[in-house]
């Protein structure tokens, strides 16, 4: 349910809980730490991720020897995510965001939890030089902020 | 006219600044340390993407000023960024959730004498350099678990960096060096072999990096475009071909290919014909991995073939130049390099 359409004080309580978690804003990067295994978290991702009104389009594996070089987890996956309709416009108008889309969350183990790192979305901004409305990256913050915050609550 | 939709927006951006607040009072410090630094440091300050805080020997050798100086300014080029938005008041109930975990106050050493840099820089190219840079500009890689063999408990810090430089007193770097730090490599002066003369030169010479300080490499980019592009004057098969064997003759390997909205619902973006290739090279995918983990948002390498509306083929991939500036890790710099050339390579095969 949109926080527009329902009563303004629920929007409220539901705006408010997105704040409270909101994931770390670190130099262009959103991370949250969750207490989860990677396949758990994993799966709690794509659930987040439709539940926010995306495609999970598909689920990659990124590394590919590092155990064998002597390191302690090789668990590492990028989500890859998105509207089919904004992938379609964005990438006929601004060709310049084409090798940063489809949106992707990198996942990966450490210890007992697990890591996810995105770009913050609205740095896509800047990508445009003023050119054309950007309100969708912010919207798309929003959106990848609530699901990034899930995370951290499941 | 203030509308019901104005008054709730405005009780929400409240509410929002109070949180963080206990009783609306003083800000709490666990609940802000969890959203801004449990993330890399971990929940107890055990370390991860970013260094252990919990060590006792950390704690014990720096100040309240240390931690909110560090905060407040962060690491430039060494991944800790630096968090303005914070406010002192905030800041300083983060320093104090740190310092939590700590039995007692730091104990600094005396203040030393003025020391010779001169000398101080033979001592650390003997003593210091192999784990902090013949610069002093750290160690390479970051993380306690991924990103890090298991013979390297932490990766040494970068001293010859403006963000240290303005956080660590002489008395700290005194104390560091005089103590060291259990749980890392870093011995006390004293089982090294050092002097306390040696002690307050290699102080003297960490302290002169500050005259020669540059840019951490964290946002040499900035001017960058986002994105290389090039035109193909060719149709989009043979753009495709002629790609595959540019990637090939770099001893890169094609991982996989397929359309740019692949997995996503309503198919093939209006008719235009796309494709996105995935390659790279495993030992190369490997070390940009551990010199950041966080790289693998861009890894492998990729390159996107799309007809645009004007039947125009468009090849781009993303410009490792900009996209560095993200991590703020100085580290990536060569790297970057390296992968802003291949791709140059490869798109220059097709440009017009």
């Amino acid at each position: 349910m949109s926080p527009a359409r329902c009563h303004p004080g629920r929007a409220a309580l539901f705006l408010l809980l997105i704040l409270m978690a909101l994931p770390v804003w670190a130099d262009n990067l959103l991370i949250v730490r969750t207490h989860q295994p990677l396949a758990s978290a994993l799966e709690n991702l794509k659930r987040s991720i439709r539940e926010e009104g995306y495609d999970v389009a598909r689920v990659d594996m990124v590394n590919i020897g590092l155990l064998g070089m002597g390191y302690t987890s090789s668990d590492y996956r990028a989500v890859f995510f998105g509207k089919a309709e904004e992938l379609d416009e964005l990438s006929r108008n601004y060709p310049q965001l084409v090798p940063y889309l489809p949106l992707r969350i990198a996942v990966f183990s450490e210890g007992d939890s697990t890591l996810l790192v995105t770009v913050d979305p609205s740095t896509y901004r800047e990508f445009l030089d003023g050119a054309g409305d950007s309100a969708i990256f912010d919207r798309w913050r929003e959106e990848i902020s609530a699901i990034l915050s899930r995370m951290t609550n499941r | 006219m203030k509308t019901r939709f104005g008054r709730t927006i405005s009780m929400v951006v409240f509410l929002s600044i109070a949180w963080g607040s206990s009783a609306f009072g003083e800000p709490d410090g666990a609940r802000l340390y969890a959203i801004n630094c449990a993330a890399c440091h971990g929940d107890r300050g055990d370390g991860g993407i970013g260094v252990p805080l919990s060590l006792p020997d950390f704690l014990s050798s720096v100040t309240d000023e240390y931690l909110f100086l560090t905060i407040r300014h962060g690491r430039p080029g060494r991944i800790m960024p630096s968090f303005q938005h914070l406010s002192d008041q905030q800041t300083r109930a983060i320093v104090r959730h740190i310092r939590n975990w700590a039995a007692g106050e730091p104990k600094l050493a005396a203040k030393g004498t003025p020391g010779d840099p001169r000398r101080g820089r033979d001592i650390f190219a003997r003593h210091c350099a192999r784990c902090h840079g013949p610069l002093g500009k750290g160690g390479t890689g970051t993380g306690v678990n991924f990103t890090r063999l298991h013979d390297q408990p932490v990766v040494a810090p970068g001293l010859n960096n403006a963000g240290f430089l303005a956080a660590a007193s002489d008395r700290i770097i005194r104390t560091t060096l005089l103590k060291g730090r259990r749980g890392t490599p870093m011995q006390p002066a004293a089982k090294m072999g050092l002097s306390i003369q040696d002690v307050d030169d290699v102080g003297s010479y960490i302290r002169s990096f500050e005259k020669g300080l540059e840019n951490g490499g964290g946002n040499s980019g900035a001017a960058a475009e986002p994105a290389l592009i090039t035109t193909s004057p060719l149709p989009f098969a043979e753009t495709v071909e002629r790609i595959k064997q540019a990637i090939s003759a770099r001893h890169q390997r094609i991982i996989r290919e397929h359309p740019l909205d692949d997995g996503l619902s309503t198919g093939r973006a209006g008719g235009r014909k796309h494709l996105v290739i995935y390659f790279g090279n495993i030992r190369h995918i490997n070390t940009l991995l551990t010199i950041d983990p966080r790289m693998g948002l861009f890894l492998p390498n990729r390159v996107t073939i799309m007809e645009q509306n004007d039947g125009k083929v468009v090849v781009s991939a993303v410009n490792p130049l900009r996209f560095r500036n993200l991590f703020n890790n100085a580290n990536l710099e060569h790297t970057s390099r390296e992968m802003h050339e291949l791709y140059s390579a490869i798109l220059g095969e097709v440009s017009e």
